[in-house]
């Protein structure tokens, strides 16, 4: 009869401290999404008092604009981030793809800018697949693959500026006005780039969170070995988050285009570090594995936002670089932090 | 001799009552250990004896717990391995510690190069002629500029053995020297450890190899469950008697066991041989029948496993399901069969510890969940909750990550997904490994119900209590080859152990059967 109710004793203890426990570690990992929002709010209201304009709809509007191509292609950074590597090469992809199809749209005006961008994710997702054929057939590290295509990409965009438009960019004036119109129009009273970004997060949250293959790539990301253990085809899941990195990429490269009216030899440079920076303030770990889709948006956001007010207060762009560069630090210290505390949690709840 | 050992009476190391805890288990208990001028001396007993501690111990890796060392005369006691290197103790194990990138001298030196103390430069001349003298007396063609990753494993273990000598090494420590040795190899090396003696090198040597102790010591200290069991000189004692000492535990009936009446063949596997893993592994398993896999560390049980699973596929050999010849490349072909395999590292391989249990239930058969493309969610939970249950899996809520649960619910977790995907054959790799005593109950228990439902289990296990408690019948490996076969009713720990520690096959009256 003791050892009865002793056991029941237990169970209840256990269900209690299942319940504590609970809480913790939702505090603990949820708090991600949480830091960063709360982040925001404080940035947003002391900028604003700073300088009102800052609330203003245009203002609000040119950082919904100036965010759109970045979250997208957080995206599929995110992606890669989760299956352990880093996509180096997506501003020299913006780049390129951007450069081939200004230069098809530019003899080719009767191209509507829906068709045009399915050019841009046919032209990117071939650049994902180069980069998904050498890291999985070749086995060469993520990074040391996507350093190599990074340079030979933007070779690629310089090459073919030179050969098909004797290296002159392909400026608006070469352009239909119903492309260089596309960035800045709407749907329906909804811009169409910030549409584009809500179908593309919309998409991918489900993909990400509801399909066999989004499961698989955060198996493959958290422990290749037990991925692999479980009949799980680590080459094939590990090369399409490449080949759809490199779509979205492509898909950027257009929109960038249209954003700036001109493809230019260096569009894009510089930018895949502004992606990896938005990815980990999304809450992403950098060791692969974990992160949510959300998060990464409310990281591209945070971007923009900061961007947008560290101009209307003026701050020199020196300085941006700078401050950019000390984000990214402060968000991954603040993730090992986040990750130790959340590991602590969850080991001390054992049953030993 | 005799007249030598009366000689060379005079002890070089004394261990006397050296306990060792760790946090949850006692490695040693009370051992006593000596070691005399000039003297090879080895160490034997079954995996987990404690063989390792020791002689960690002795090298100062790490303190015990109580208990006295007495080396040279004085009682000593080590803060870090430097310590007893520097009084010359020189430990070499298993896998050789090299730096690849380096040349032999810079490896044999690394550490402790001699160089000028005014200029600070290294005396690369003098290093590499005091490497000649050393390997010379070792072997003839291995030069000081020779880069060391074109050496083989044996030249490698020259390599650290000159290494030991050039910090005039007093006490040479090795640790299974010849696990990655061929016989020809290891005969040189005993010739080299010969020369060794007559200089005065006092020797412990680890080993799994009946022959190798009988080729090479002068007397031999049996370990059991961290006890030392007792040190008997190699004149006379016979090979049957340090197998008695090594063994000699009461086995008792601990295990569960039904009675289970054996259907049809489940698996059979013909001549499959995987390069440098495994050769000619012949055996078949039924339904309702548990076939214990016994063998010490790299005997290429785990490989024979992960060749049917189709982790490592072998290079040759028929693998037979259902009487029907199939060909398994991938784990997921093997899954589709019907098989699972729960490895022997959990952590590593067995569970993806940031996903929820539910993840890692349904991770093999995610297909049954997917309607239209959707991950049914309810449905997932609903299976994980069903063989959660089955296996008494203690935890709070299913969506907890597996990283916070203990090894013996971790352990059901990893074994619920094969269940919940269905698999009739399953691979078991040390299935209580790590587990504490009543987890390790429960998992036995779970075993037999499993048999006597039609399954067929393949249990590797490096203890012999649970292989003998368990199994229907017991394959034997050793370094990659079949040497025993035994059915439950005459298998006994003595035989068990003598197949896997010979290099000879033991006339086992049953030759496998197929």
């Amino acid at each position: 009869m003791k050892q009865v109710k002793n056991k029941q004793q237990d169970q209840k203890v256990e269900v209690a401290k299942g319940k504590e426990g609970k809480s913790l570690i939702l505090k603990v990992a949820g708090f991600r999404e949480v830091g960063i929002i709360g982040f925001l709010v404080i940035l947003v209201t002391i900028i604003s008092l700073r300088n009102p304009v800052f609330l203003s709809f245009d203002n609000i509007y040119d950082i919904g604009l100036d965010t759109a191509i970045l979250a997208i292609v957080a995206v599929g950074q995110m992606m890669v981030i989760i299956t352990g590597g880093f996509d180096i090469s997506v501003g020299s992809g913006i780049g390129l793809a951007g450069m081939i199809s200004a230069l098809i749209l530019m003899r080719n005006w009767e191209i509507s800018p829906f068709v045009a961008i399915l050019i841009g994710i046919a032209i990117g997702g071939l650049l994902g697949s180069i980069n998904g054929l050498l890291v999985v057939k070749g086995k060469i590290p993520p990074v040391i693959t996507t350093l190599g295509t990074m340079s030979i990409f933007r070779g690629l965009t310089f090459i073919i500026c030179f050969k098909f438009n004797q290296g002159n960019w392909v400026g608006a004036h070469k352009l239909s006005v119903p492309f260089k119109d596309f960035a800045r129009g709407t749907f329906l009273k909804i811009p169409n780039l910030i549409l584009i970004t809500i179908i593309v997060y919309i998409v991918f949250y489900y993909f990400l969170n509801h399909t066999i293959t989004g499961r698989q790539i955060y198996a493959v990301g958290s422990n290749i070995n037990s991925a692999k253990a479980v009949g799980i085809n680590t080459d094939k899941v590990t090369f399409l988050v490449y080949l759809l990195t490199g779509m979205l990429v492509g898909m950027a490269g257009v929109l960038w285009v249209s954003r700036y009216t001109s493809a230019q030899s260096d569009s894009g440079a510089g930018f895949e570090f502004i992606t990896i920076t938005a990815v980990i303030l999304g809450g992403v770990s950098i060791f692969g594995g974990s992160g949510s889709i959300i998060g990464v948006l409310f990281g591209s956001v945070l971007i923009g936002v900061i961007n947008n007010s560290l101009n209307i207060i003026r701050i020199s762009p020196f300085w941006k670089l700078a401050i950019n560069g000390f984000i990214i630090l402060m968000a991954v210290i603040m993730d090992r932090i986040i990750s130790n505390k959340r590991d602590e949690a969850l080991l001390s709840r054992r049953r030993i | 001799m005799a007249e030598d050992m009366n000689e060379k009476n005079e002890k070089i190391l004394e261990l006397k009552n050296i306990t060792k805890e760790f946090p949850g288990v006692v490695a040693l208990k009370g051992v006593d250990f000596d070691l005399r001028y000039g003297e090879v001396h080895t160490l034997v007993g079954e995996n987990g004896a404690g063989k390792s501690t020791l002689v960690k111990i002795i090298a100062g890796i790490y303190p015990q717990t109580s208990g006295d060392i007495i080396y040279e005369g004085g009682s000593v006691s080590w803060h870090n391995p430097l310590e007893s290197i520097k009084r010359g103790i020189a430990a070499i194990y298993q896998e050789p510690t090299i730096f690849p990138d380096f040349n032999v001298a810079e490896n044999i030196f690394m550490g402790h190069q001699s160089y000028n103390k005014v200029s600070r430069k290294i005396n690369w001349r003098y290093l590499y002629k005091k490497t000649n003298t050393l390997m010379g007396g070792l072997v003839a063609n291995i030069k000081p500029r020779d880069n060391i990753r074109g050496l083989s494993m044996a030249e490698r273990q020259l390599v650290e053995i000159a290494k030991a000598l050039s910090l005039n090494a007093k006490i040479l420590i090795m640790d299974e020297p010849t696990s990655a040795l061929s016989v020809s190899e290891s005969r040189e090396l005993f010739s080299i450890i010969q020369d060794l003696k007559k200089k005065g090198t006092s020797i412990i040597f680890i080993s799994h190899r009946l022959e190798d102790i009988f080729n090479v010591a002068d007397r031999v200290t049996v370990l059991r469950d961290g006890n030392c069991i007792g040190t008997k000189s190699m004149e006379n004692i016979s090979k049957d008697e340090v197998i008695q000492m090594m063994v000699g535990r009461e086995v008792k009936n601990l295990f569960p066991k039904l009675e289970v009446k054996q259907g049809n063949e489940l698996l059979r596997v013909e001549g499959m041989s995987r390069k440098g893993s495994f050769k000619d592994v012949d055996f078949c398993l039924n339904e309702g029948e548990i076939l214990g896999f016994y063998g010490l560390v790299g005997s290429g049980r785990t490989e024979v496993a992960k060749a049917i699973f189709g982790l490592e596929p072998a290079n040759r050999g028929k693998i037979f399901i259902k009487g029907k010849e199939v060909r398994i490349t991938n784990p997921n072909m093997a899954i589709e069969l019907g098989i699972g395999y729960v490895p022997e590292n959990r952590d590593e391989e067995g569970l993806i510890l940031d996903m929820s249990i539910t993840s890692n239930i349904t991770l093999p058969i995610l297909e049954k969940f997917s309607k239209f493309g959707w991950l049914d969610n309810k449905a997932e939970r609903k299976t994980a909750e069903e063989y959660s249950e089955m296996l008494d899996v203690k935890a709070s809520n299913l969506e907890q990550n597996v990283l916070s649960l203990s090894g013996g619910n971790k352990q059901k977790v990893s074994l619920a997904k094969w269940l919940a995907s269905e698999a009739k054959i399953l691979l078991f790799d040390e299935p209580t490994k790590g587990i504490d005593i009543g987890a390790k109950a429960a998992i036995h228990k779970f075993i037999s119900e499993l048999v006597s439902k039609g399954f067929g289990i393949l249990m590797i296990s490096s203890e012999l209590p649970e292989i003998l408690g368990m199994s229907d019948n017991i394959l034997v490996m050793h370094v990659g080859l079949i040497r025993g076969y035994y059915k439950r009713s005459e298998a006994t720990q003595e035989k068990i152990l003598a197949s896997a520690i010979s290099d000879n096959e033991i006339d086992s009256s049953n030759k496998v059967r197929y």
